[in-house]
C-alpha cells in the first residue's frame, strides 16, 4: 500500500445530531482506493451511525460525502448502490423466503435495469442462473442453491449475503460488522473471503473487535464518542494511549 | 477476483432449479377451470358468481399483502368505488356492461394511484392505518354525494347486452362472462407474481433495506403493486355490481375491507390458490348460514380463530407445507 492520495470515498466534517445529541460530529474520513479500511470503536462510538450516513440510510445533519469525487451527500441510497458503493448489514441480510439462488439472482437482475415488466415470465431471468450458481459456488453454497435462505445457518447466511453483494460487482464494499456473532471457524473463513474479494476493490468495514481487523486492514480509524480518536496502521493505533484508554480500557480486550 | 471470471469451472445447475411454470400449477388451473365450467349446472349460478367476484377481490388483496408484504385495511374503497362507477355508468349513462366494468376498474386504478402514493410513505401498522383512514373518507364521500343514492345505493342496475349483442339477463350466460373475467384476472395475478417484477416484489417483502442496498427504488415497486391490486379489486367490484345489479354502502364499508383480509388469511396469504379457497369458505358460510342471522359473524369469528390457532399459514398454506409444493 502506497500513499497515492487516490481516495475513493471521502467524508468531510460529517455530523449527525439526534435532537440535541450529536451521535457523530465533525468526522473526516478518507478511504484510499484498493485498500481495506476499518472503522472501529467501543459500543456507542458512532460506528454504525457513521456507516449509515456514508451509505445514506441516514441523512447527515452537516458535512459532505464524496464517492469517486462526486458529491453524494443528498443522493438517495438506491442511487448510491447503482454508483458501485454497496453495503452489507449487521444482521444477516438475506431474502428469507427466496432460495439461495434467487437471492444472488436478485442482485444480478439489476443488470436489466428496473424490472417493472410484470407481463413477462420469470423465465427471462434464467440467463442469470449460471452466474448466480458460480457466485454461490465461490462462497461454498452451491449445494444449497434450492434451499430457502431463511433455513440456512447463520454463517451460511452471511456467506450468501456476501455472494449477493459480489454479484453486483461493486467498486467499493461497506461491511457492517461482518464477523459479529460468528463462531471461530466461520470468522477465519469469512476473513479469508474478505481478503480475497479485496484484491480488486476497496472495502470499508465497521468492526467492534480490534483483533479481527488486525491482520485484515491496511488502515484503521478509531472512533470514540462520535469523533475520530486516532488513525493509522494497526501497529500505530494499537499503541496509541488514547485508544488503549478509550477502547481497551473499557473492558474489550 | 470477480464472480464473472470464476466461470472457468462451470457449475452445473440442477434441472429442478430452472424456472418454469410448475406442472402442478398448470394441472390445478386446468382442473379449476374444468370444475367451474361444470359448476353452474349443479350449483346456483348467482352464488357461484359471488364466489368468483370475491375470489378475484381476495386474490387482488393477496397480491399486495402476500407478495408485496403490504397490509391494506382499505381495499373496500377500490372495490366499492368501482362498483358505484360501474353501476352508474350502466344505469344512468346506459353504457354496455363491458364498458361499465372497464370504467369501474379504471376508477379503482385512479383511486389506487392517489391513495397508494400517500400510503406507501408509511410502513407496517401505519400503512394499514393510512389505508383505513382513506377508505373511511371514501365511505363518507359515498354516503354524502347524490349519485351513489346514499343509504339506498344504486339499485336495479341493468345487466345489459355484452358488446350490445349478448343478453346478460340470463344467469347462465352472465356466469360464463364472469368466469372469463375472473379467470383472466387470476391468470394475470399469477403472471405478475411470477415475473421479473414479481421477483423484485418478493425481495422487497422479505427485506426492504437490503433491496434498497442492491439499488432497487422500492417505493416505485410498492406503488406499482398497490395500483395493480387496487385495479384488480376494482375489476372485482365492478363485475359484482353488474352481477347483483346493485352498488351499495356495504361495498365501501370498512367491514368489507376486513372481510377480504379474512378470506386471504383463512385461505393462505402468499399462496396463489389460498384466496380462492378463503373466498369460497366465507361466501358459502354467509349464504348457507344466512338463516342464523347475526350468528354468521360469530361463526366467521370462530372459523378465523380456529384457522389462526391450528393453521397459521391458512388452509392452502398448510397443504403447501405438507406437500412441499408451492401452491
Amino acid at each position: 500500500m502506497s500513499a497515492t492520495g487516490d481516495f475513493i470515498l471521502k467524508a468531510e466534517r460529517l455530523t449527525k445530531r439526534f435532537g440535541g445529541f450529536a451521535a457523530v460530529s465533525n468526522v473526516d474520513l478518507a478511504v484510499e482506493r484498493g485498500t481495506i479500511h476499518a472503522l472501529i470503536g467501543p459500543n456507542g462510538a458512532g460506528k454504525t451511525t457513521c456507516f449509515n450516513l456514508l451509505t445514506k440510510f441516514l441523512q447527515p445533519s452537516d458535512g459532505a460525502i464524496f464517492f469517486n469525487g462526486r458529491d453524494i451527500t443528498r443522493m438517495p441510497p438506491a442511487d448510491i448502490a447503482r454508483l458501485g458503493l454497496v453495503r452489507s448489514f449487521q444482521i444477516s441480510a438475506v431474502f428469507p423466503r427466496l432460495s439461495a439462488l434467487e437471492n444472488v439472482r436478485i442482485a444480478l437482475q439489476r443488470q436489466r435495469g428496473d424490472s417493472f415488466d410484470f407481463w413477462r415470465s420469470e423465465k427471462a431471468l434464467n440467463r442469470f442462473d449460471g452466474k448466480a450458481m458460480a457466485g454461490l459456488d465461490e462462497v461454498g453454497l452451491a449445494e444449497f442453491a434450492a434451499t430457502p435462505a431463511g433455513e440456512l445457518s447463520y454463517g451460511r447466511k452471511r456467506a450468501l449475503e456476501i455472494a449477493t453483494t459480489l454479484a453486483l460487482d461493486p467498486e467499493m464494499l461497506l461491511l457492517d460488522e461482518p464477523m459479529a456473532g460468528m463462531a471461530q471457524e466461520d470468522v477465519s473463513r469469512i476473513s479469508a473471503l474478505i481478503a480475497r474479494i479485496a484484491e480488486n476493490r476497496t472495502i470499508l468495514m465497521v468492526e467492534h473487535n480490534l483483533s479481527v481487523v488486525a491482520d485484515l486492514s491496511d488502515r484503521i480509524t478509531v472512533l470514540a464518542r462520535g469523533q475520530v480518536l486516532a488513525e493509522g496502521s494497526y501497529e500505530v493505533v494499537s499503541r496509541d494511549p488514547r485508544v488503549v484508554e478509550a477502547y481497551i480500557g473499557v473492558g474489550h480486550g | 477476483m470477480t464472480v464473472a471470471n470464476t466461470e472457468t469451472h462451470p457449475v452445473t445447475l440442477p434441472a429442478d432449479l430452472r424456472i418454469s411454470t410448475p406442472r402442478h400449477h398448470v394441472v390445478i388451473f386446468a382442473g379449476l377451470l374444468g370444475l367451474l365450467l361444470v359448476a353452474p349446472f349443479v350449483l346456483y349460478p348467482v352464488f357461484l358468481m359471488k364466489v368468483l367476484c370475491f375470489a378475484l377481490f381476495a386474490s387482488a388483496l393477496n397480491l399486495l399483502l402476500g407478495y408485496g408484504g403490504l397490509l391494506s385495511f382499505g381495499h373496500a374503497a377500490f372495490f366499492g368505488s368501482a362498483s358505484y362507477v360501474a353501476a352508474h355508468a350502466a344505469k344512468v349513462w346506459g353504457l354496455t356492461p363491458e364498458l361499465a366494468i372497464l370504467l369501474g376498474t379504471g376508477a379503482g386504478a385512479v383511486l389506487g394511484l392517489g391513495i397508494g402514493a400517500l400510503a406507501i410513505r408509511r410502513q407496517g401498522i401505519y400503512f394499514a392505518m393510512v389505508t383505513l383512514a382513506f377508505a373511511q373518507m371514501v365511505f363518507f364521500f359515498a354516503l354524502q354525494v347524490p349519485f351513489t343514492g346514499g343509504e339506498d345505493g344504486i339499485q336495479a342496475v341493468p345487466r345489459g347486452k355484452l358488446f350490445g349483442l349478448v343478453d346478460l339477463s340470463n344467469d347462465l350466460t352472465l356466469y360464463f362472462v364472469v368466469l372469463l373475467i375472473v379467470f383472466g384476472g387470476l391468470l394475470l395475478i399469477y403472471r405478475i407474481v411470477h415475473s421479473p417484477f414479481g421477483q423484485v416484489l418478493k425481495a422487497i417483502r422479505d427485506n426492504e433495506p437490503r433491496s434498497v442496498s442492491l439499488g432497487y427504488k422500492v417505493n416505485r415497486y410498492k406503488l406499482a403493486v398497490f395500483v395493480m391490486s387496487a385495479t384488480l379489486a376494482g375489476l372485482a367490484g365492478a363485475t359484482k355490481a353488474i352481477v347483483f345489479q346493485l352498488a351499495s354502502l356495504t361495498d365501501v364499508y370498512w367491514t368489507m375491507s376486513g372481510e377480504v383480509v379474512l378470506m386471504t388469511l383463512i385461505g393462505g396469504m402468499g399462496t396463489i390458490f389460498g384466496p380462492l379457497v378463503g373466498a369460497a369458505v366465507i361466501v358459502t358460510m354467509q349464504n348457507y348460514f344466512a338463516g342464523f342471522g347475526a350468528w354468521v359473524t360469530i361463526l366467521q369469528g370462530i372459523v378465523f380463530v380456529v384457522t389462526v390457532l391450528l393453521f397459521r399459514e391458512g388452509i392452502i398454506g398448510v397443504i403447501a407445507r405438507w406437500t412441499k409444493k408451492a401452491l
